[in-house]
């Protein structure tokens, strides 16, 4: 019997999903934050990601997702409220700088949309297990080639953050200056990069020849260690949610929906 | 393996020369020689990697549980032989988050029934006595620890050929011991063949029957473990003997120059060369050296 650790069984009702179907209720959340002009499209995607994420008892957890998008926030309220092209209703002049309420609308929305999209994706990562995503798309058809690029590719940034850090260690140890100004820090770049690329090439090809060594070429399809539930109403919900989405885009588009 | 000569790809160099070399199921067969040798191109011969994954050129004859290689997919290859390399971080899938996953990626591959998959991963496992790192991260582990799942997840497999090239060359003194007592056990419980490349003698000294120098390309000796490990001339190959060999020849010569007066043999506690579990050649001598 596959041991629990391995099945992981699911800690609620949302986290139950089928990670397919948690996927496209993400994309279309952020098709409509993104697509559907004015106010209303990214605060109800705000209003069902927030909703979501108490249900599924991750609320506290998007602090740091909220957090991580503050500097592209901050940079879209700036260059929108004092450089919007055209707008001419000024809110008060700060020397040679004219912010405008029309700027500050539009920062505003794209504020929210930016956030909409950030907190949706963060609900999907927060309750869906990579492994599980992957297991999924593989049993939807997706080649075991592509599931392992997927996978590897995702497992590799901690590994290659704790390289870099390795290697700068190292580097400082022999006397690589790569703190102080910021063309001291570009330079310490090189001898960084180097190391690393190199490194990662070196071990492509044992790499490879380990994963020959297991069998990773063999014909067929390989065998799903979790079963990951579907059902009838999961897939009307994707095929709601995903056509719901396009509908409401395309009569945002065509300036037929009646929303602010 | 006979006559087996093979080049890589887009060279012409031969990197083995013409090698013979058996391994018998149950037994142990170790290869030694200096750096370049072609210890590591050999592993791969024996394996069926090269040229089946790699390419190159391969010449004479190298089989497989009774199949040339050359006409093997990677996959089936796989199953007749293991391999396991010198860096446990490369041989690692990188995709899972247990040790228990990693174990099955390769049965998982072969699309073996659930049941199977089980079996199999708690039989390497239990072979290897690391049952309790099931749960954890395989990124997380020690080289030793990680060299283990590394083992466990080739044998998963069920190899009738194990091919280890320099399993512990990366490993501590302590990772180097947790990895050659389970292949010391696990030479004497199953009944897998396995052909050992190490530059470590005295662990070669521990699990290995036989003993095979690799030099340029070509073997140039052979024979019971304790023979070729005493022999004065593996030096002269690049190769060190096993430390306890150095010893014994260091108090010999020291007690031919009397610098031995006043010194505690016992005191040295040597660990006894004991040779394989397998029946080998002529003893090296064994014990504190007297």
């Amino acid at each position: 019997m596959v041991p629990d650790f391995v099945l992981r069984p699911p800690t609620g009702s949302y986290h139950a999903l089928n990670p397919s179907t948690k996927l496209v209720l993400a994309f279309a959340e952020a098709a409509v934050a993104f697509g559907v002009r004015g106010w209303t499209g990214p605060l109800v995607v705000i209003a069902i990601v927030v909703a979501t994420a108490m249900t599924a008892r991750v609320g506290r957890s998007l602090v740091p997702f909220a957090l991580a998008v503050i500097p592209l926030v901050a940079s879209i309220l700036l260059v929108n409220t004092f450089l919007f092209p055209g707008a001419t209703d000024v809110i008060a002049r700060i020397g040679p700088l004219a912010p405008t309420w029309t700027g500050l609308e539009a920062a505003l929305q794209a504020t929210l949309r930016v956030a909409a999209f950030a907190l949706s994706v963060a609900v999907f990562a927060l309750t869906t297990p990579t492994d599980d995503l992957l297991a999924d798309m593989e049993r939807r058809g997706l080649g075991r080639r592509g599931v392992f690029v997927i996978g590897a590719a995702i497992g590799m940034i901690p590994r290659m953050v704790e390289r870099a850090s390795e290697i700068t260690d190292s580097q400082r140890a022999r006397g690589l200056d790569t703190e102080g100004s910021r063309w001291r820090r570009i330079r310490g770049v090189v001898p960084l990069a180097a190391p690393m690329i190199i490194g990662a090439l070196s071990e492509v090809e044992e790499r490879t020849m380990a994963l020959e060594a297991r069998a990773f070429s063999a014909p067929g399809r390989r065998t799903i260690l979790r079963p990951l539930p579907d059902s009838t109403g999961q897939r009307t919900a994707r095929w709601a949610a995903g056509v719901g989405a396009i509908v409401l885009v395309a009569a945002s588009i065509a300036g037929i929906l009646p929303v602010p | 393996m006979r006559d087996a000569r093979y080049a890589y790809a887009g060279t012409s160099r031969q990197v083995l020369a013409g090698v013979d070399l058996d391994v018998d199921a149950g037994r142990v067969v170790a290869v030694v020689g200096p750096n370049e040798a072609g210890k590591s191109t050999l592993c791969l011969v024996a394996a069926g990697l090269a040229p089946i994954a790699i390419g190159g050129r391969l010449e004479g004859s190298v089989l497989l549980a009774g199949d040339e290689t050359a006409g093997l997919a990677a996959y089936q290859a796989a199953q007749r032989c293991g391999i396991l390399f010198q860096n446990p971080a490369t041989q690692l899938s990188g995709t899972t988050s247990t040790v228990w996953e990693e174990i099955a990626f390769g049965p998982r591959n072969l699309g073996l029934d659930i049941g199977a998959i089980v079996e199999r991963v708690e039989g390497a496992m239990a072979t290897l006595d690391i049952a309790g790192l099931a749960d954890r991260d395989p990124q997380r582990l020690s080289g030793g620890q990680a060299q283990l799942v590394a083992l466990a997840s080739v044998l998963a497999l069920r190899p009738s050929l194990l091919v280890l090239d320099e399993p512990t060359s990366q490993l501590d003194p302590a990772g180097t011991r947790l990895v050659g007592d389970a292949l010391s056990r696990f030479a004497a419980e199953n009944g897998t063949a396995v052909l050992l490349v190490e530059h470590k003698t005295g662990l070669v000294a521990r699990i290995a029957g036989e003993v095979a120098v690799l030099v340029g390309g070509r073997i140039v000796e052979r024979g019971p473990t304790a023979e070729i490990l005493a022999d004065p001339a593996l030096a002269e190959h690049g190769v060190d003997p096993p430390p306890a060999v150095r010893i014994e020849r260091a108090v010999a010569d020291a007690g031919r120059s009397g610098d031995l007066v006043g010194l505690d043999l016992a005191a040295l506690e040597m660990e006894p060369i004991t040779g394989s579990p397998l029946p080998t050649g002529a003893p090296l001598p064994t014990g504190t050296p007297a």
